[in-house]
């Protein structure tokens, strides 16, 4: 069923355009929020800005027509490594949510389903993550396998994937009691075609819009991660590492105000366009 | 071949874990049904009609306890390996259930769901074949449009219509059983008929021997060839249409009987059968019928009768002779007590 024939993308295209008109005017916001920020990452290397790396101006410069947001520490623009950071973190966040996604949902899928003995094993390894602080497990994780970003990724990805498989499990096993799951056994379908066909496409929605709204969640803990030193190491633009150098410049305010900002914006824009994404799919609650 | 009959069922008991060890929902239940044939089971809610029709297709969760013998054109079906018994569901087995809007996947298009039932059992056909299998079936379930109709998601259906596509379903892989569960109970009346009409050419058609499911005894009547009449997870009469209708033996059919309306009955009141079902949990000793029963002795109390010939039908009553010979009349113990 799953052609990519030009008249089903075009389906898609035009029913992620409804979509769009259906969000909330939040949403809205949140969506463009994230489309600047997609576009900077794949494109900011092309922009006519100041190199990120290189000192561009006089140390700690307050924001003026030459650097919009001030210099650092080092005479680098802040504003250009405010863009550049995006992508560190935005990819980094990226990875982590989708294979959060998709490694929680399958073990909580088949935890759900098929229940017994592997219900219990990873459903009580879900419990033992879950009942750490994020921060705190992610921190030991990363620190055991040392600073950097792809290892920073895979500790958030350890600390993520719990919350996956609980939210399909809890989905899967509401699912499976339905009456057309039952008809397709009586009808000959064997476990695994009931899973895939009949049960796990009606299961996806809370997942989409929990990881919406985790992304800005995930970029936030990829953040704290490299201001603490365990994530990207330094000189890179990360936006955790260069709010961390700006801990240090009390009196420099803009220089933790840039990729303060990038963060709040994804945080918030995420937020925003999950909670548009809840009112269309999953109505429930005050309207 | 021409002696076994499609469908043996012998003292099929179904349990289910209860706070207290394993009750059974359904108690010893004997069916025989002849290919082209239909057989009716009738009861309430709760008479483990439904339960018995699931025990023997294992559709029932794993923790089920399921005895006894089904034998489906001579094979057994209790305790078939779960890879045995898929190549028999939906291809020599149809079902169609009670309720066909949740019966249906609904993010699926009915016609994918029904080329899907038919490639389950035929991995060699191809897609387009199947297509057109499945714009016939609809088209010979008298579903207008069947090329639009196919393209369409089940909530774009109306509940009539709905049903016929499960039927067409049910029947994609040419089965001799067709378990039918309650198939009108959802529908319109007027719709009703029309289901039960469909139903009844196609058996008819392609020599499909049927359970039929149903609470509704008019909807027996008009279709089944024999009839059992279950209560409390067993049958308590059973015999051809027509003998259980006219020669009834067992207060509990006779009670079904009375409280059904009909053009005679206008003007008069319904003759309800007071109390309800004994709850599966908590059974009373001897039969299970007898604190509803207008003709319980003390001996019913005690000891729960088997099924035995009385005139044409074979009823589990103490006392069928009598009531069949009309020499008793009921006491009503309840209804005395109750405000009318």
């Amino acid at each position: 069923m799953a052609s990519t024939s030009p008249r089903a993308r075009m389906r898609a295209l035009s029913s992620g355009r409804a979509l769009f008109g259906r969000l909330p005017l939040t949403g809205k916001i949140g969506v463009l929020i994230l489309l600047f920020w997609a576009i900077t990452v794949v494109s900011v290397q092309f922009w006519p800005l100041v190199d990120p790396l290189m000192m561009a101006g006089r140390r700690l410069q307050p924001p003026s027509g030459a650097h919009w947001l001030g210099t650092d520490a080092l005479g680098r623009d802040v504003f250009s490594r405010t863009l550049h950071g995006a992508a560190y973190t935005i990819p980094v966040a990226v990875m982590v949510v989708v294979f959060a996604v998709v490694i929680g949902s399958a073990l909580g899928a088949i935890a759900g389903y098929f229940g017994g003995w592997f219900d219990a094993v990873i459903m009580r390894t879900a419990d033992v993550t879950l009942s750490f602080p994020p921060i705190l497990l992610a921190m030991t994780v990363a620190a055991a396998l040392g600073p950097g970003l792809p290892n920073a990724g895979l500790a958030m990805i350890i600390v993520w994937w719990p919350i996956y498989a609980r939210l399909m499990r809890a989905q899967v096993l509401e699912v499976r009691t339905r009456e057309h799951v039952e008809a397709a056994i009586a009808g000959g379908a064997g476990r695994g075609r009931v899973l895939v066909v009949h049960i796990l496409p009606l299961c996806w929605t809370p997942t989409l819009i929990n990881a919406t709204m985790d992304f800005g969640q995930v970029a936030l803990l990829a953040a704290s991660l490299s201001f603490i030193g365990l994530g990207a190491v330094p000189p890179s633009p990360e936006w955790g590492s260069m709010i961390s150098e700006g801990a240090s410049k009390f009196y420099s305010w803009w220089i933790a105000f840039g990729p303060g900002m990038a963060i709040l914006s994804v945080v918030l824009a995420t937020s925003f366009l999950g909670d548009g994404l809840r009112d269309i799919f999953d109505r429930r609650g005050p309207q | 071949m021409t002696a076994a009959p499609l469908l043996e069922i012998r003292d099929l008991r179904a349990a289910f874990r209860g706070p207290s060890g394993f009750v059974e929902a359904v108690r010893g239940v004997d069916f025989t049904l002849n290919a082209g044939e239909v057989l009716g089971i009738v009861g309430e809610s709760g008479s483990g009609k439904s339960v018995a029709m699931m025990a023997l297709l294992q559709l029932l969760p794993a923790q089920a306890r399921v005895s006894g013998s089904a034998k489906f054109k001579g094979r057994e079906l209790i305790g078939m390996p779960q890879r045995q018994i898929r190549h028999i569901l939906g291809r020599e087995i149809g079902c169609i259930f009670q309720d066909p809007l949740s019966a249906f996947n609904p993010v699926l298009t009915i016609g994918a769901q029904i080329i899907e039932a038919i490639r389950l059992h035929d991995r060699k056909i191809s897609k387009r074949a199947a297509l057109a299998q499945t714009i016939d079936l609809l088209a010979s379930v008298s579903i207008p449009e069947p090329e639009r109709r196919a393209q369409q998601y089940p909530h774009e259906f109306s509940g009539g219509m709905r049903q016929r596509a499960m039927i067409a379903m049910a029947l994609a892989n040419n089965p001799s059983l067709l378990i039918a569960d309650e198939p009108t109970t959802a529908l319109d009346v007027t719709v009703q008929a029309q289901i039960l009409d469909l139903l009844r050419r196609l058996a008819q058609e392609r020599d499909i021997g049927m359970v039929l499911i149903t609470h509704d005894l008019g909807v027996v009547a008009s279709m089944a060839r024999d009839i059992s009449v279950m209560y409390s997870g067993r049958v308590v009469e059973t015999g051809s249409a027509d003998s259980v209708f006219y020669d009834t033996c067992h207060p509990y059919t006779r009670g079904l009987i009375a409280a059904m309306p009909s053009l005679e009955s206008v003007g008069t009141l319904l003759t309800p059968i007071d109390g309800t079902p004994p709850s599966i949990f908590d059974r009373p000793q001897g039969c299970s019928f007898a604190p509803r029963c207008g003709y319980a002795l003390p001996a019913c109390h005690e000891t729960d009768p088997e099924l035995r010939q009385i005139g044409t039908t074979r009823a589990a009553c103490l006392r069928a002779e009598e009531i069949a010979a009309g020499t008793v009349r009921p006491t009503a113990p309840l209804s005395e007590s109750l405000p009318v």
